[in-house]
């Protein structure tokens, strides 16, 4: 019941959204956005497009890229901060300050230091990524409470045994929460490195047809990558909430 | 006939079922008078609906079926005037002082600012709290929190005090010693006292009466009449009227705890 | 200052000087990055000679607006969104995903502020006979404050994005379109000057708030 409910009501806020951006189309007309019609339309047409699809491929590789390193990195720096109290100390409002840092700013030095193209984008996905998995892996092993580590040893568990069966499910979802706040800034790093640091992708796309005042293409390609992240966050957060529910 | 300060006559809670949960009866029917000035206590193994009775007489949360009346008007929907609460859970307010804390109910009630000062002294002072009144309530321990929760319901000077597992979350000494306090405060404000816990030494040691809840849905199945005088402490533990007091409770008591942990009737009796 | 304050002092110290010996050294080439000293340089002769005040007071502008709607609009959404559960069920994947937003991120740290109010309020806002304009504005708002603050310093960092990362692409002044203007004239000491100029004004802005707020939450923390 409440499944079908929940389902009911999503499908309602889309339909607001929607009816506001007709809205919105109407009040402001053609030149400025397209229709929710002509969008969905669009958005149809470039996927007929073989050329597209090699867009599509060029950000979802360079995202994969980026997303591996943001994950494994931050998770591998957040527990070595998080077990190594003087580190994590010392570290902490460093990373909380690179953390609000605008990285956009930077875009220059990354260009130049890795040129146009994957690399430069695969750059800029993981320093906006990295920094939030850090800190949310650093905190859940600090935050790891004594008494399950005292339970391992009275279980008499072996060192393989208690980060298997203790420490990996205790700290899991506080990580997994950081890893779904990393997917989504990742993917906003890629997308940025592409409008600045590439000819190819979907930002790169998305800042050609704002220059050629291409509304169609602009929009469609944002409705696109919209519910591209929109679906893969509902399901992130699903497992997320799956995961604190438990403990 | 008495008239009593509060009255309670066929008082029922049920909570209706919700999303494919039964409705639970949580409460009653209960009938309880309590006496102008008397200290009166309610024991009851967990979830029989003690709580749930203390709300309904504050006017917190309505009662399903049943009348409540406080000095003579009904209660429903709001918590009357004359009626002071003092909850399980530390509900200081972190961002203000001990001072402020105190002074909350006496500014909003627009109390003219001497005379303000002068019955937040007293209460800070009677309640022990004199060199932490420019605290926060963070930097204080529990036991002293819930002394700032209690002051702050005193200062408005309630004839009728509520007070719902106040020291549910202390260690048994400091429980014993806060239990002083309170015998102190009931006994110089004349209040009506009504103390919820889970504690029977502690219902025995303050109480004029104690009444012992059965598993829920709570009703009363036993009333007992301490007969200790006016004038008393936490010394009287040692007395062995004490043992007869609590051993009388935990017999009615037994029983209603083992349903209360899920086992059958009895199983566990033999 | 402590211990742990001159330890980290020690490794940004010695980041800054490991890049200064490797731009001196020519490990990086000045084409990529100049030694973190002349950048310093090259913005306090950029500051003196006032030739980018203006670029400076648009995108402060630009961010003090950007901040306050969000603030403003984030505020509001979250409440109304907390009034109505059903509809926020509905909209948290979506919030979630787009919390790079200044506005989603103050929703999101109102909504988890007003989660955090203990329950008991509630009952003491009755036991005193409160009105819920007058517990709201007594009671929740006070116990939510931490929350808020949070959401505040968060819509302040993705304000300065948003704003610089627009100015990149689509305006003909401020400080991110000036580092653009830079870049492409291979102008590295003045864009080398700018960059710093924002992650200093940033990081100077955040750290002011940080104390601030740890000041304000001393006594409520007890520390």
């Amino acid at each position: 019941m409440t499944a079908i409910r929940r389902a009911f009501d999503v499908a309602l806020l889309l339909a607001v959204l929607a009816a506001i951006w007709q809205g919105l189309y109407m009040f402001a007309g053609d030149v400025a956005i397209a229709s929710p019609a002509e969008t969905v339309r669009h958005v149809f047409v470039l996927l007929e497009r073989p050329r597209f699809w090699g867009h599509i491929e060029e950000t979802l590789s360079a995202f994969a890229y980026a997303l591996v390193i943001s994950w494994a990195g931050g998770v591998g720096i957040g527990v070595w901060l998080g077990a190594h109290r003087l580190s994590g100390e010392v570290a902490e409002p460093i990373l909380v300050a690179l953390y609000s840092l605008p990285k956009v700013t930077l875009y220059p030095l990354i260009l130049l230091v890795f040129g146009l193209g994957m690399p430069a984008k695969v750059a800029f996905g993981a320093i906006h990524g990295i920094i939030p998995v850090t800190i949310f892996t650093m905190n859940a092993v600090r935050n790891i409470r004594p008494v399950y580590v005292k339970a391992a040893r009275v279980l008499r568990l072996s060192p393989q045994q208690t980060v298997t069966g203790v420490l990996l499910p205790a700290t899991l979802p506080e990580v997994v929460s950081g890893l779904r706040v990393g997917f989504s800034l990742t993917l906003l790093g890629v997308l940025i490195g592409e409008m600045f640091a590439s000819k190819r992708g979907l930002g790169f796309l998305i800042i050609n047809a704002i220059g050629l005042n291409d509304v169609e293409t602009m929009m469609a390609v944002t409705l696109l990558l919209f519910v591209f992240a929109a679906a893969a966050n509902a399901f992130l957060l699903a497992l997320d909430r799956r995961l604190h529910k438990r403990v | 006939m008495t008239v009593f300060h509060a009255e309670l006559a066929g008082v029922a809670r049920t909570y209706p079922g919700v999303a494919g949960h039964p409705a639970v009866h949580a409460l009653g029917p209960v009938d309880l008078g309590l006496v102008r000035g008397e200290f009166f206590s309610v024991v009851g193994p967990s979830g029989c609906g003690k709580s749930t009775l203390l709300e309904v007489l504050a006017g917190l949360s309505p009662a399903s079926t049943g009348t409540i009346v406080f000095e003579g008007a009904p209660v429903a929907g709001a918590v009357p005037d004359g009626i002071g609460v003092v909850f399980q859970e530390d509900a200081s307010f972190p961002w203000l002082s001990v001072w402020d804390n105190v002074a909350f109910g006496l500014r909003r009630a627009g109390i003219e600012p001497g005379e303000t000062e002068r019955r937040v002294r007293e209460a800070i002072a009677f309640m022990g709290l004199k060199d932490f009144a420019h605290a926060y309530p963070a930097q204080l321990s529990g036991g002293m929190r819930q002394r700032v929760c209690i002051a702050r319901t005193l200062v408005l000077r309630p004839r009728l005090i509520l007070l719902d597992e106040p020291f549910g979350a202390l260690d048994a000494q400091t429980r014993l010693l806060m239990g002083d306090e309170l015998l102190r405060l009931w006994r110089e404000t004349g209040a009506t006292v009504l103390l919820i816990t889970h504690a029977l030494d502690e219902a025995a040691m303050l109480s004029d009466r104690v009444g012992a809840m059965s598993a829920r849905p709570g009703r009363f199945i036993d009333i007992v009449e301490t007969g200790w005088p006016r004038e008393r402490d936490s010394r009287i533990v040692a007395q062995s009227g004490f043992g007869k007091i609590t051993g009388r409770l935990w017999t009615s008591l037994r029983e209603e705890s083992l349903k209360a942990l899920g086992h059958a009737h009895g199983a566990a009796a033999g | 200052m402590g211990r742990l304050a001159w330890i980290r002092l020690g490794v940004i110290a010695g980041f800054i000087g490991l890049l200064e010996i490797l731009c001196r050294g020519g490990a990086i080439g000045r084409l990529t990055m100049i030694p973190p000293s002349e950048m310093a340089a090259a913005l306090v002769e950029l500051i003196a000679s006032g030739a980018v005040d203006d670029d400076i007071g648009r995108t402060l502008g630009s961010v003090a607006a950007a901040f306050t709607l969000a603030v403003v609009f984030g505020f509001v959404g979250g409440v109304a969104l907390h009034a109505i559960p059903r509809l926020r069920r509905a909209a948290d994947p979506l919030l979630a995903t787009y919390y790079a937003v200044p506005f989603f991120v103050m929703i999101i740290a109102t909504l988890n502020g007003l989660d955090r109010i203990p329950r008991v309020l509630d009952k003491v806002a009755r036991t005193h006979r409160m009105r819920p304009l007058e517990t709201a504005l007594r009671l929740k708002l006070p116990a939510a404050a931490p929350y808020l603050f949070t959401g505040v310093k968060l819509a302040i960092a993705y304000s300065f994005i948003g704003v610089i990362a627009s100015e990149f692409i689509l305006a003909a002044s401020g400080l991110g379109y000036q580092i653009a203007y830079a870049y492409n004239n291979f102008d590295n000491r003045t864009m080398y000057a700018l960059m710093l100029f924002v992650l200093t004004l940033v990081t100077t802005i955040n750290m002011a708030l940080y104390v601030w707020e740890r000041r304000l939450q001393r006594r409520r923390l007890g520390r």
